[in-house]
């Protein structure tokens, strides 16, 4: 077998600035669970498709497991863990996914959250069509579909202060 | 884990050049989100890969001297579609390209992925060939531009030297293909998202000043044959001619002559090419009225 080959990365998880010794042949989904113990980022198919390994890079969302952990050298990478506040306090993303009963399992809830992140981040307004095209990247083998977008679509609302839309009501 | 033998991380192009050289066998990894799949599927099992993700200064759109539309081949899909000189000069690539897998595959794959694999489905081929795109070599005697067309040798080949150190640095969209044309794309897929096309479509046209004729009308497709491919018969047929429904209709007709489909578990040969007759007239309808003609 050919040498194991180690790279020293420093980058930035969840704010704070870390610097970690990986394997070459890690994948950012690796580094994240294996090293750093962030267990939101789930290893689904680990071909790309299912969106349950994904994290924001500099704030774009990446699935981890189709990703070179030395890549993330000097990146900023959030996960699910990440979003919580000073005193272990949910998002708002994170509370309307309660409300709306978009978990059932909650397999692939950390990836969708990042992907919502991601969408609310733009502060802008979405339609329906929108929405349903930016969520895509995503498999719930309990298919919550519907609450998983409802949820998104409120929080959305909400944060352009639409206070009055009657989608909150439903 | 990915069972790789070694990772070699080029900084700049010389670099990636120069270990393309001393590991001829080594494969280039862009964005990852072709190989890493291959690598998990055994297929690449144990190979090394040489590493250009950061290559920064193969990202981004430019106009050059000439100006030529200019894409770095580390572009990803997400960064072309909202990139202001791609909507102005080239909508249709970034709409093309927006139909890629998934939002997270569209920040991750790039453009020079997308047309290294020399896959005949990828969602950015067929337009490229219908804008006349030339792609950009650079190797250790320096850059080499080939017209697209050419670039693709036979399915999953392109025209890269190893032994030259040859990669992909850009893709360029001249000025006399995108001056005064408009285009359209349809993809013909059995989901909307995380699918690969059954058939890419991509027209483009450029009317005459008083929008009554073709002055020049290019259309490209995905998955009708092992590489994509233009329509020539069809483009020669319709050329000078009149805008009118029937000369739009004769014309999809015309792209039979032209392609040859097959079947796959995707879809039968008859059906591939029903499709074809519909998305070239469907396709060329949308870029006259984005060219500003009637019908
Ligand atoms: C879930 C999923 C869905 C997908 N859906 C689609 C889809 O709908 N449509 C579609 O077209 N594709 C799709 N793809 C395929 C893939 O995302 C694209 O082909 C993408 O463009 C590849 O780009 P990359 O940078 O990730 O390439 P990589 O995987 O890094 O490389 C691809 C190939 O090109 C070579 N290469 C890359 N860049 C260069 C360069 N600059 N110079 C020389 N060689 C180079 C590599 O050696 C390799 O052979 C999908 C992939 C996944 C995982
Ligand atoms: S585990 Fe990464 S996309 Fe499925
Ligand atoms: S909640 Fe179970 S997979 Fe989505």
């Amino acid at each position: 077998m050919a040498k194991k080959q180690y790279q020293l990365v420093s980058c930035t998880i969840n704010g704070k600035a870390v610097e970690q010794m990986v394997d070459v042949r890690a994948s950012l989904t690796d580094l994240l669970r294996n090293d750093f113990r962030l267990t939101s980022v789930k290893k689904g198919c680990e071909v790309g498709e299912c969106g349950a390994c994904n994290v924001l890079i500099d704030g774009e969302c990446f699935n981890s497991c189709l990703y070179l952990a030395v890549w993330a050298e000097g990146k900023h990478i959030t996960t699910l863990e990440g979003l919580m506040g000073p005193n272990g306090e949910l998002s708002d993303i994170q509370q309307a996914f309660m409300d709306e009963t978009a978990i059932q399992c909650g397999f692939c809830i950390p990836g969708f959250i990042m992907t919502a992140v991601e969408i609310l981040n733009r502060n802008r307004y979405y339609t329906d069509e929108e929405l349903r095209k930016l969520l895509s990247g995503h498999l719930c083998r309990c298919t919550g579909y519907e609450n998983i977008f409802k949820a998104v679509k409120k929080t959305m609302l909400r944060r352009l202060g639409r206070l009055d839309d009657p989608f909150l009501t439903t | 884990m990915y069972d790789m033998s070694a990772l070699y991380e080029a900084q700049s192009v010389q670099d990636a050049i120069e270990l393309r050289l001393a590991h001829p066998d080594a494969q280039i990894i862009a964005g990852g989100t072709d190989v890493l799949v291959q690598m998990r599927e055994g297929k690449r099992a144990g190979k090394a890969l040489i590493s250009i993700q950061k290559i920064d200064s193969m990202r981004g759109v430019s106009l050059d001297e000439e100006e030529n539309l200019r894409i770095g081949s580390l572009t990803s899909f997400t960064h072309i579609t909202n990139d202001p000189l791609i909507q102005r000069y080239i909508n249709v690539l970034g709409e093309a390209v927006d139909m890629v897998g998934g939002p997270q595959i569209r920040n991750a794959g790039t453009i020079g992925g997308n047309t290294c694999n020399g896959v005949t489905s990828a969602d950015s081929a067929s337009t490229l060939h219908a804008w006349d795109a030339l792609i950009e070599i650079t190797g250790k005697n320096g850059i080499r531009r080939v017209p697209i067309h050419d670039f693709y040798l036979k399915a999953g080949t392109v025209d890269l030297k190893v032994e030259e150190g040859e990669i992909q640095t850009a893709i360029l969209i001249p000025k006399a293909s995108y001056d005064r044309t408009f285009g359209h794309y349809i993809k013909y897929a059995m989901r909307n998202a995380m699918d690969i096309a059954t058939l890419g479509t991509s027209v483009n046209a450029r009317l005459s000043p008083d929008k009554k004729t073709f002055e020049r009308v290019r259309i490209a497709f995905g998955v009708a044959g092992p590489v994509p491919l233009r329509a020539t018969r069809a483009e020669a047929f319709i050329n000078d001619k009149e805008v009118t429904l029937s000369n739009i209709e004769a014309f999809g007709k015309m792209v039979l002559e032209d392609i040859n489909p097959r079947d796959s578990w995707r879809a039968s040969k008859a059906f591939r090419q029903h499709i074809a007759v519909e998305s070239a007239k469907r396709c060329l309808m949308e870029s006259v009225t984005l060219a500003g003609g009637e019908l």
